[in-house]
């Protein structure tokens, strides 16, 4: 073989290896592509599941608040319960739970937690119409502080947060929050849905846990007049 | 990851509060939930023949408080090697380290969310 067909042969040769390894090149970009692919796939799958997961908390949340709420027709149970709704679901340190008296148009605490924190909670007494807290109650809209002034601090008179009870359009209370438990910075998605549970959930329960001790109540002293007509005769 | 054998048993003073930990842990795995409404209570419950695998538990509680449970259960002879939860409104360090210190292998502080319940037990029993 002379020189120059050798030559011809490696060129033949460099020319097939340089096609070859093009190729390769080309095949391990295609395979670069497809891997980002599928990684984009799997951080999508990731956040997706994350999402899942968040969600089937959040209605793991409101299937246990709306459940307990409805659990009971007892006054005091049904005040229990939506105190630990806001204690162990929310995550409020220092709140208070007011209800409405139609006769005076007064709004009062009922049930609270943290006067340490929120000295004077306990006693809360504010007129419909009249602070945040009255104006929530005569609105029937929720009040967030952070709404209004990003850095402001909570006050008695100028909770965190503060969700009206309705039963349709009527307002039997408000639920005034003042501070979140230490681990809990601000108000997550789930608590808004929360509060919007609350609002139309708890007013009912209460609503119907007073009607029912009052119709017990009645019932006791028709039952005890019944009693002295058939022991008198 | 669980067995259909496996007891938890949850101490808790807040029905609320224990049907969310109830429902959280029913949702993902098959496992016998016992409750407890109190420390005392709890101690009745582990007193019982059925083997409990886990103890979820409350700090503040009337009778007798998570904190003096967990005490109690550590130093029982049968009862020690049972993994402790802690789950509690206290969500400071100091009382996070006082839980720990007393015995509980891990501390949540609420409100819960059920993902990282879920992941604190596997890990607890992975390694128990």
């Amino acid at each position: 073989m002379t020189d120059e067909s050798r030559a011809e042969k490696f060129l033949e040769l460099f020319n097939k290896s340089r096609e070859f390894t093009e190729e390769l090149l080309r095949e391990n970009e295609r395979l670069r592509r497809e891997l980002g692919a599928l990684e984009e796939q799997t951080r999508d799958y990731a956040t997706r599941y994350t999402e899942i997961e968040q969600q089937n908390n959040n209605l793991a949340s409101l299937y246990v608040a709306s459940y307990q709420l409805h659990s009971t027709l007892d006054f005091r149970e049904v005040i229990n319960v939506v105190q630990e709704i806001i204690r162990d679901l929310i995550g409020a340190k220092a709140y208070a739970l007011l209800l409405c008296d139609e006769g005076t148009n007064m709004l009062q605490t009922v049930a609270c937690d943290g006067e340490d924190l929120m000295p004077g909670v306990e006693k809360i007494s504010v007129r419909v119409g009249e602070g945040v807290i009255g104006e929530v109650a005569k609105r029937g809209e929720t009040y967030y502080l952070a709404r209004d002034d990003e850095n402001a601090k909570p006050s008695l008179q100028r909770p965190l947060a503060a969700v009206p009870l309705k039963i349709k359009e009527k307002v039997i209370g408000v639920i005034a929050i003042y501070k979140l438990l230490v681990q809990k910075p601000a108000f997550t998605a789930v608590d808004y849905e929360l509060f919007a549970l609350l609002a139309a959930h708890a007013a009912t329960a209460i609503f119907s846990a007073k009607l029912y001790s009052q119709s017990e109540r009645k019932l006791n002293t028709i039952q005890s007049f019944l009693d002295l007509l058939t022991t008198s005769q | 990851m669980f067995g259909p054998s496996a007891r938890f048993l949850i101490v808790e003073d807040s029905p609320t509060m224990r049907q969310m930990i109830s429902f959280s842990l029913k949702r993902f795995h098959n496992v016998q939930i016992i409750e407890a409404v109190d420390g005392l209570d709890a101690l009745r419950k582990l007193a019982g023949p059925e083997k409990i695998d886990l103890i979820l538990t409350d700090i503040n509680m009337p009778v007798m408080d998570g904190l003096k449970l967990v005490s109690m259960v550590r130093q029982n002879a049968s009862l020690r090697d049972i993994p402790i939860i802690i789950i509690t409104t206290e969500g400071a360090e100091e009382d996070r380290e006082r839980g720990l210190a007393l015995g509980a292998n891990a501390y949540i502080a609420k409100p819960i969310q059920s993902s990282h319940l879920i992941r604190t037990i596997s890990e607890l029993l992975a390694t128990a």
